[in-house]
Order: C-alpha cells, then sequence, then structure tokens
C-alpha cells in the first residue's frame, strides 16, 4: 500500500499498511488537510483501488473532480528502468522525480512501483478518474434513519453501515471471491467530528455525544482490520476544547499526523519559516506485528506547496549569520581572555 | 492482517507455546473485542451471542456482561489430554482504557476488575494482568478520566509496573523506563519503587538498571 506524497511515504517506512487507520488533524483552513486527502484518493485511482469517499460539507463529486493530476515525466532517476507493460502500451509510465536533496530517510529499499507524483495545479483526466469505482456519502443527502438503541448517533451509524455494506457486496472481507485480482478500498472520511455531521465535540466542552466519534473509530478499524481497505479520516481537531477526546481519539488510530499552517499565524512573517508553508506533526506511529517501532531521525517536519507539487520534508532552519551574533561572540572572546583591554572589541589574535 | 495481540503471541513463540493448539484444546480463551465489535454496534436488537460486548451497544449500563463472560470462561473445568484439569487461571486484558474511549464510566470498570479478581484470584488463586493507557498530562481530568482509571487500580492490584519514555526525551538505545511498586503481602505499605531501563527489541524487551544500559558501558 504506498502514498504518494514525497517524503512522507519515506518517512512512515513505505507507505500505510492495509488494514490501518491514518488520522489526520486539519490545519486551520482545511487547506493542506483537504489536499492530503486528495492525494490519498488520486493515488488510489492511479493504482487502480477502489475508493470511498465521504464527507459532510463538500459533495464528494466535487472533491473527485479536484483530484490533482499524476505527472507522466520521462525523466528516471539514477538508471533505474522505465517500467512500461507492453501487453497494454496505454498504461502510465511510472516516473521518478531526481531528486536532487537529500530527504527523510528509511532503510526500506526502493522499488519501481513505490508511488506517484503529481501536478497539482492539474486536474486528473475525468476519463482517468472515472476508471476507479468510487462510492460515496453524503452526509447532507442522507435521508435521516431512526437508529433506535445504537450507541452510535446518525449520520455514524448509517456512515458505518455504509462501509460495511460495500466491504461486503465488492467482497474486501473475503467473504465473496472477487472477480478480479484481489484488491484495495480506499476510505477518505472528511471533516469527521465536525458539527456538519450532526456531532457537538467540536461546539462544546463537554459534548453530548462525547464518545461518538471514538466509538465510530473504533468500530472502523475494526472493519478495517478484517478487510482489505485503509482509510484517512480528517478531523478538525482545533475545534475540540476537550483534550482528553483528542488523545483517545490518536490512539484509536495507527497513524495521526498533525498539520500546522503557517498563514494568518506570526509564523507566516517568521524569516525562519520564509520556505515553507506550515508544519506537520507526527503524533504517533503504528506498531503493526513488531514490539519496536521505526521511529524517524527526526520528528521535526514541514511542508510546502509550490505550484506544482506539495512537499513534505525535514525541517531546515537556515544558519544564522547576522552580524550581531559574529560581534557579540567576538566581544566575549576578548572579554575572557585579556581583562585589560576595555575600550577595544575587536582584539586580532 | 490481524495487528492485534501481537505481544501476546511473541510471548508465547518466547516459551515455546502454540496458541492455536491452546485455543482448541480449550486452554486458551480468546475474546477479540474490535472484529467483534462491528456486529454488536450494528445489529438492530441484541441477541444471545453478543451479551458479553453489551457495553458497545449501552456503554452506561456496564459491563456484567463481560464479566459473566469472564466468569464462565475461567469458570469451565476443561480437562487436558492426560486427564488432568487445568491449574490455576490467568485473565490478560489488553486494554482496559479503550473502555473509556467506547463511554464506559471509570466506576463500571473499577467495579469490573474488583469481581474478576474476586473471581479469579481471590476464588480459584489465579492470576489477573491489566494493560491501562494514561494521560500524558493531568489534561482536564473529569470523571471519566484514564489517570482517574489508573489511580483506582493501582490501589487494587499487587504489582504495578509503570512504563513511559525518558524524562529526557528520545534516545536509541534506552526506549524508556519502568517503575516497579510491589506491594508484598502482609505489608501495608509499598516497597520503595524500583527503577528499570529497557530496551524494546522485534520480539522481546531487555531490562537494566538505570545507567548500565550496553551503549553506556
Amino acid at each position: 500500500m504506498n502514498e504518494s506524497l514525497t517524503g512522507l511515504e519515506q518517512h512512515e517506512s513505505g507507505g500505510l499498511a492495509v488494514g490501518t487507520l491514518l488520522l489526520v488533524e486539519e490545519d486551520r483552513y482545511d487547506s493542506y488537510s483537504r489536499m492530503l486527502l486528495k492525494y490519498f484518493l488520486a493515488e488510489g485511482v492511479v493504482c487502480g483501488h477502489e475508493l470511498f469517499l465521504a464527507s459532510a460539507r463538500d459533495h464528494p463529486d466535487e472533491i473527485m473532480q479536484e483530484l490533482p493530476s499524476p505527472i507522466m515525466d520521462e525523466v528516471a532517476s539514477q538508471g533505474q528502468p522505465q517500467p512500461s507493460d507492453p501487453e497494454n502500451p496505454d498504461t502510465m509510465k511510472i516516473a521518478w522525480r531526481y531528486q536532487n536533496q537529500p530527504r527523510v530517510q528509511t532503510a526500506l529499499a526502493s522499488s519501481l512501483r513505490f508511488g506517484h507524483y503529481y501536478d497539482v495545479s492539474k486536474t486528473m483526466e475525468p476519463e482517468l478518474r472515472q476508471t476507479a469505482k468510487c462510492h460515496s456519502f453524503y452526509q447532507l443527502q442522507e435521508t435521516p434513519v431512526i437508529t433506535g438503541s445504537s450507541p452510535l448517533p446518525s449520520p455514524y451509524h448509517p456512515l458505518l453501515k455504509s462501509i460495511q455494506t460495500v466491504i461486503r457486496k465488492e467482497g474486501f472481507d473475503g467473504s465473496t471471491p472477487q472477480s478480479k485480482t484481489r484488491n484495495v478500498l480506499r476510505l477518505g472520511l472528511h471533516s469527521l467530528g465536525s458539527a456538519l455531521w450532526g456531532d457537538d465535540v467540536c461546539c462544546k466542552d463537554n459534548p453530548a455525544h462525547c464518545h461518538a466519534l471514538s466509538t465510530f473509530l473504533y468500530a472502523l478499524r475494526g472493519l478495517l482490520r478484517t478487510s482489505l481497505s485503509v482509510a484517512m479520516v480528517t478531523v478538525p481537531s482545533h475545534l475540540i476544547q476537550n483534550r482528553a477526546v483528542m488523545g483517545r481519539i490518536i490512539r484509536l488510530s495507527d497513524t495521526a499526523i498533525a498539520l500546522e499552517s503557517f498563514r494568518g499565524s506570526e509564523m507566516e512573517t517568521n524569516p525562519l519559516y520564509k520556505d515553507y508553508h506550515g508544519l506537520l506533526h507526527v503524533r504517533q506511529l503504528p506498531h503493526l506485528n513488531c514490539l519496536s517501532c521505526e521511529v524517524p531521525d527526526t520528528k521535526d517536519l514541514a511542508f510546502k506547496l509550490k505550484r506544482k507539487q506539495f512537499t513534505i520534508e525535514r525541517l531546515h532552519l537556515p544558519p544564522d549569520l547576522s552580524e550581531t551574533v559574529s560581534r557579540v561572540s567576538k566581544t566575549e572572546l576578548a572579554a575572557g581572555c585579556g581583562t585589560t583591554a576595555t575600550g577595544n572589541k575587536h582584539l586580532d589574535f | 492482517m490481524h495487528h492485534s495481540s501481537f505481544i501476546i503471541i511473541c510471548l508465547s513463540i518466547y516459551v515455546g507455546v502454540s496458541l492455536a493448539q491452546a485455543r482448541e484444546k480449550g486452554q486458551l480463551v480468546f475474546l477479540e473485542g474490535l472484529k467483534d465489535s462491528i456486529g454488536a454496534i450494528l445489529q438492530e436488537e441484541s441477541s444471545q451471542g453478543t451479551q458479553h460486548l453489551s457495553y458497545l451497544r449501552s456503554p452506561g449500563a456496564g459491563l456484567k456482561g463481560l464479566f459473566r463472560f469472564v466468569e464462565t470462561s475461567v469458570s469451565q473445568n476443561g480437562a487436558r489430554d492426560d486427564g488432568e484439569s487445568w491449574g490455576p487461571p490467568v485473565l490478560l486484558i489488553d486494554d482496559l482504557s479503550v473502555l473509556l474511549s467506547l463511554g464506559v464510566t471509570v466506576g463500571a470498570i473499577l467495579d469490573f476488575t474488583l469481581y474478576c479478581q474476586a473471581t479469579v484470584c481471590t476464588e480459584l488463586q489465579g492470576n489477573m494482568v491489566i494493560l491501562v493507557r494514561c494521560e500524558e498530562e493531568d489534561v482536564d481530568d473529569d470523571e471519566e478520566g484514564a489517570n482517574l482509571l489508573q489511580r483506582g487500580l493501582v490501589h487494587q492490584c499487587n504489582l504495578a509496573l509503570h512504563v513511559e519514555g525518558l524524562p529526557t526525551g528520545y534516545c536509541r538505545d534506552i526506549h524508556g523506563q519502568m517503575q516497579v511498586w510491589w506491594r508484598q503481602s502482609g505489608e501495608t505499605m509499598y516497597n520503595p519503587r524500583k527503577i528499570f531501563h529497557f530496551k524494546v527489541h522485534d520480539k522481546g524487551a531487555s531490562f537494566f538498571a538505570r545507567g548500565t544500559s550496553s551503549a553506556v558501558l
């Protein structure tokens, strides 16, 4: 299972494992988290996976139309041969972007089908997009269902039911034999917990349904573990007042990251961060089938959105070359070595 | 695809036990709450089959169904191949704080552990091992706080292992420290706590006294 976000998939030691849940804490304006969701879905289209998209604000069709276009570049890196399918000349060539900067490294050996790169300034061609089977769940169009004695309030209950139905019907849980080769279901759930989902966990200190979202995530992870699927859930955590709730939600996920955008904050004009648009915090890494987990070299990651590409890389602070700094160190040096030199600040040694 | 309970699998490989065989013989009863949860949450009527997961449907009602399941499982007098009955039971719970996320109250969870303790430890002379996750800080510690649960459990138990990262931050050779609180029988005071450092490997962990990591010596 691979993710195409340059740097993120390397950071995550080779991508998202099937059966796991990725939690993304949205940035304040939901611009970058939405982009991550679109990358996730676009990679699903390119890899031929099936998609399930649930949203309460924007219609899933709108989100699908905004998926970025994959880059079909002829440039190969380090002499790796371009794989092309001789039986089907229309398949895309998988491109390796020439890496002229060290990214976050892992020990994973490179694979030809590791991931794809996207041009965010262009949207995916409808012909390509329509090759993927997409199931959608749009909160505002769902008829309210009386859920009786379920611990999950609507619309989480119908959403969970809808996901279970798709998994069963399309055979991702192995119940019905799949007609094609084994495929994977990618689930993208946008802005869970927001008021548009009928949840008040973002509105109140002590929400009436403070366990609705955590119960939903628990059940969702149960579904993921028993099927060939992977889910990305975005949550507007900046609206959740109750920190205990956020802690529980993170622990109920496998991987958890948070996006912090500089836009509108004092960091936007801070010269230290001028190369970046925001920080990416790693809240939790998965422990899958192992006692120890891959801990990355650094947890200081930042992201930037250039005209064509969204990249995540290790945070580099520029060297401090200001004159003030060097002058201070010379003074200290002078004071330490010659106490009689009272007025003369620049001593030659 | 089942990532859960890998630790138990590791331990069993370590001591040379086959869990699948144990399950078949009736020696191991394995309740996989996560896998069975979806059925309990989504079904319209509660059926006999999911009584032990009744807390998923009505978390406010407590864990009586779950306790009945535990009681039945540990009281079964199944026989081994050689005709002898099994030894005292061991109850392993991983992880109790998930129940807080599902809306079960701290009081209900502590009731459940007390009932289990009475049955498994006192009545049947067995042992219980419970895993609980704590909040990092005492944040908004309402009635449902994980820290409150932890304090209640520490009060009930005989041996508490508190595992955390190093206060100085991440280190490659020492993954964290473990504090041991041990209430010896007959004494009302805890012994002074002991602190160990540990490093986690692929299928195990090594423990050593502070300052004696092989990377340091």
